[in-house]
């Protein structure tokens, strides 16, 4: 499978793809949000779709669909697990 | 340390708890949309208070209830995940934990999806010991063919849980009698406590001594220093205007400001 492994922003994910969240390159506020949705190094999580304009992001995380935005997803490090559409 | 009882029922006032003399008071917190409400009017007969919470006055969601003899107040707290991020729901339930010192907390939980609701127990175990975890919507749980092993959840946590289908008023007279147990202190909780990387903890030890100085605090000091380090203005705020502590004169938040 190409790309499994890799280091990549969550934000670079297409919908259908699945990965572990390595690391949160936020702080603060925003990130005790991250956190408190469950989004913590070793989560796994699936890209289900992009809003209208490609922002936000839908994803589920714990059997939750959560919408982040591609600006923050940006700063969340994820491990690839499988790939979506573009790829398979 | 100990409160003069004057200054805890000042305190108290503030916050908005008309808590009589010789009643418990319990605080019932959970996620939203668990069942906090239901069961609050389960267990005082008041059917009023069905909304959601108001977000301005914990006065409007107060009622007692009567057993063994003793008198009940309970407050039912806005729905929150965390107690951490700042919305107002957050900071109100924040404060009334933290200052109003409830006698127990109840931590209702959705028994479906207990991973996402035990982040806010887990914050609520570093608060306060006296503490149940009710696992509400347990009829929905079995609906979706979950089983949940009770006795090794009570023992992981450190603290009795109760299952309830609050809608169906399953589990309730259990949560009333344990509600008794703590307390009365008939029935001792020890929640579990989350231990942090190494140089957090280190971070916490040295905040300490410096915490404990702290003038007519309430609080568990690692609670304190985990949020200095965190540097949680908002908690930061309440704690002076509750304890009246004047920051910039008070050498023990000086000193913890240049440590963190
Ligand atoms: N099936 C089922 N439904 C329940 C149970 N307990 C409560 N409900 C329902 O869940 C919904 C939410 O209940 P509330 O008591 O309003 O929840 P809450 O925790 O007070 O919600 P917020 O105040 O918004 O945080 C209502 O429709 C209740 O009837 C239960 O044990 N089983
Ligand atoms: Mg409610």
């Amino acid at each position: 499978m190409k790309g499994a492994g890799k280091i990549d922003p969550l934000a670079d994910l297409s919908p259908g793809s699945v990965c572990q969240i390595v690391s949160l390159e936020l702080s603060g506020l925003l990130r005790r949000r991250i956190l408190d949705m469950g989004i913590v190094p070793g989560t796994i999580i699936r890209c289900i779709r992009r809003g209208p304009s490609g922002d936000p992001t839908a994803y589920l995380v714990r059997e939750t669909l959560i919408a982040l935005r591609n600006e923050d997803a940006t700063q969340i490090l994820v491990k690839r697990l499988s790939n979506g559409e573009e790829n398979v | 340390m100990i409160l003069s009882a004057e200054k805890k029922k000042s305190r108290k006032d503030h916050i908005g708890l008309s808590e009589a003399k010789n009643q418990f008071s319990i605080a019932l917190a959970g996620n939203p949309n668990v069942g906090k409400s239901t069961i609050f009017n389960a267990l005082t007969g008041l059917h009023q208070h069905t909304g959601n919470w108001p977000g301005k006055t914990v006065d409007n969601a107060q009622g007692d209830f009567q057993y063994r003899q003793k008198s009940f107040i309970i407050i039912d707290l806005p729905g929150t995940y965390s107690l951490l991020a700042h919305t107002v729901e957050e900071q109100i339930a924040r404060d009334f934990l933290c200052f109003a010192n409830p006698d127990v907390t109840v931590v209702v939980l959705d028994a479906t999806c207990l991973e996402r609701n035990l982040n806010l127990a887990l914050q609520v175990f570093e608060i306060t010991p006296k503490v149940i975890v009710c696992l509400n919507l347990m009829d929905e749980a079995q609906k979706k063919d979950l089983v949940i092993d009770l006795p090794s959840l009570e023992h992981e946590l450190g603290v009795p849980v109760i299952a309830t289908s609050a809608r169906q008023g399953e589990g309730l007279k259990e949560l009333r009698e344990k509600i008794y147990q703590v307390a009365t202190g008939s029935l001792q909780t020890r929640p579990r406590q989350i231990v942090y990387s190494s140089d957090v903890e280190e971070a916490v030890r040295d905040l300490l001594p410096h915490v404990e100085t702290i003038a007519n605090n309430p609080l568990s000091p690692r609670w304190i220093a985990l949020r200095l380090l965190d540097g949680d203005g908002s908690f930061l705020d309440s704690l002076s205007n509750y304890l009246s502590i004047d920051r910039d004169l008070s050498p023990g938040w000086e000193e913890s400001k240049c440590a963190h």
